[in-house]
């Protein structure tokens, strides 16, 4: 109970906090924009030549690109500045100051920073999710629903997970930054529905980056694809996946030794 | 003449030497940068198969090749960033290289020029695996082969700068990442970079002969991979040689009236 205080007390901050930078939301709509015209230009031309691409259709991918965008500004928002903190106090040595705090040290890390403005992609992924239902004469499916939002939580919970491991390799590497810039390239690739990719490459997509639980699992849901064994895949695969996180990150933070901060 | 050859290859030296402590560093930026293309070009071949085997005159041995030539030109093609052009001049750090009796773009081009020499033999492993998966349908003449060797140079000097006119912008306003970022954009499209520019609409690939991206881009590429005549080689050549120079004056005489308007803030 607490913890859930803890968290949304620094909700409030982070929300504070970007407030007063209002003109950053400005950028944000525009380049929101320009990212989702780049991306609708390359389905264009791609629909251009073919009118299905792996078994999906125009309006299929467009609902793909929805959710990728969606989860990318969650992420965005919520895991990857909070991930980029922590490499940076791990190498500095100021992690001191969050693991002497009498709260759990995983929670604590995992929920200090929010860029709000970044909820501009969220927004923009939802809508663009809902035009893509319309032009597929969607049919409101309550079992739809439920998949395309419990398989939404669990792909960010995967993704953090991952985040949260690779971030804790800090403890033993500590120059980790080009990871950061690693995941965006591999991520770009859920603007795609996995199935499309060659089998190596579709398996690294699924579980060592789990792109394909966080963008093409949610995105089969809402288009009718999800079968309920995956579902329960996802499910197990999450669970499998938080434990190892946090048994990683305090196998680190036992190995963390404080430098000068 | 003679210090300014001293200086570029001191300064080539320098930027090999520094480079090469970080292989590991590089790597890791090299294949997040690889994804981009490995992305495409799998999307592509997919709608090449299921068109019969081609699409816009590509199958998918030739998309292979076109995007795999595509991660050398993009390593060619990084160069000083506009957003470091905003970080010096908004931070002052721009002061310190006025203070040298030589243009601070000729530091960029020589410490950059070097940093290629790294890039380039880190790409070779790359391209041999990226190979093996994909399988490029790539048979070069020599000639292709030398005037590909100029064109990514000319590519990279092109990029420089037209990059570096972006960034001193920053003199003038320091709100800047938004045209930075629809710049970026505009590239992307206009390239080839998104993808060959024959499968864009015909009135885009007109366009796109007005810009400097395309030379700066698709053209190394399909200098290489596409069997193009002698002349259109030479054109292609010709354009870049004509934005370089554009360019390097174009650099030269916003400097001038921008350098006035510096005003360090510290550093």
């Amino acid at each position: 109970m607490t913890g859930i205080k803890l968290a949304f007390n620094y909700l409030r901050i982070g929300i504070m906090n970007e407030f007063q930078y209002r003109a950053n939301l400005y950028i944000q709509i525009l380049q929101t924009f320009i990212a989702l015209g780049t991306g609708l230009i390359g389905l264009n031309l791609v629909f251009a030549q073919t009118s299905q691409l792996g078994g999906w259709g125009k309006a299929d991918l467009l609902a793909v690109m929805g959710v990728f965008t969606m989860t990318g500004g969650f992420i965005r928002a919520a895991i990857q500045p909070n991930m980029e903190r922590l490499m940076e106090e791990i190498r500095e040595g100021t992690l001191d100051y969050a693991l002497t705090k009498p709260a759990d040290s995983q929670l604590l890390v995992s929920v200090r920073e929010f860029r709000l403005w970044q909820l501009v992609d969220v927004l923009t992924g939802a809508i663009v999710v809902i035009i893509a239902l319309v032009q597929l004469n969607w049919l409101m499916d309550i079992w739809s629903v439920l998949g395309f939002f419990s398989a939404l939580v669990m792909g960010g919970l995967m993704v953090y997970c991952f985040w949260l491991i690779i971030t804790s390799t800090a403890f033993w590497f500590v120059r980790v930054h080009e990871i950061a810039n690693l995941f965006e390239g591999l991520y770009a690739a859920g603007r795609w529905p996995v199935d499309i990719y060659p089998n190596w490459l579709r398996y690294g997509l699924t579980f060592l980056v789990p792109v394909a639980f966080a963008v093409t699992v949610p995105a089969s849901a809402i288009t009718g694809r999800l079968t309920f064994e995956t579902w329960l895949g996802a499910l197990a695969l999450t669970v499998t996946l938080f434990i190892i996180a946090r048994t990683i990150w305090l196998i680190g933070v036992k190995n963390y030794s404080g430098a000068s901060a | 003449m003679r210090r300014y050859i001293d200086f570029y290859i001191t300064s080539m030296k320098m930027a090999v030497i520094e480079q090469w402590q970080y292989p590991v560093a590089n790597y890791f930026y090299m294949i997040g940068m690889i994804a981009e293309p490995v992305i495409y070009m799998v999307v592509w071949s997919a709608v090449a198969t299921q068109q019969g085997g081609e699409v816009g005159g590509y199958t998918p041995g030739a998309f292979a090749a076109y995007y795999i030539v595509w991660t050398l030109v993009r390593s060619m093609n990084v160069v000083f960033t506009p957003y470091g052009w905003e970080w010096r001049i908004r931070q002052g750090q721009l002061s310190m290289s006025l203070m040298r009796p030589i243009h601070p773009l000729h530091n960029d081009v020589a410490f950059f020029a070097g940093w290629k020499v790294v890039v380039i033999t880190l790409w070779i492993p790359l391209a041999l695996a990226l190979s093996l998966f994909f399988k490029p349908d790539l048979h070069p003449t020599l000639l292709d082969g030398i005037v590909f060797f100029f064109a990514i140079w000319f590519a990279y000097l092109i990029r420089t700068m037209t990059l570096s006119l972006l960034g001193m912008v920053t003199f003038w306003t320091t709100r800047v990442s938004a045209l930075f970022e629809l710049y970026f954009a505009a590239e992307l499209v206009l390239s080839g970079r998104l993808v060959p520019l024959s499968l864009m609409p015909e009135w885009v690939q007109r366009l796109a002969w007005f810009f400097p991206f395309r030379w700066a881009f698709g053209y190394p590429i399909e200098a290489l991979i596409g069997n193009m005549p002698v002349r259109d080689l030479l054109i292609g050549l010709g354009m870049q040689v004509a934005w370089i120079i554009f360019g390097a004056a174009a650099v030269s005489l916003v400097w001038k009236v921008a350098i006035r308007r510096f005003s360090a803030v510290g550093g």
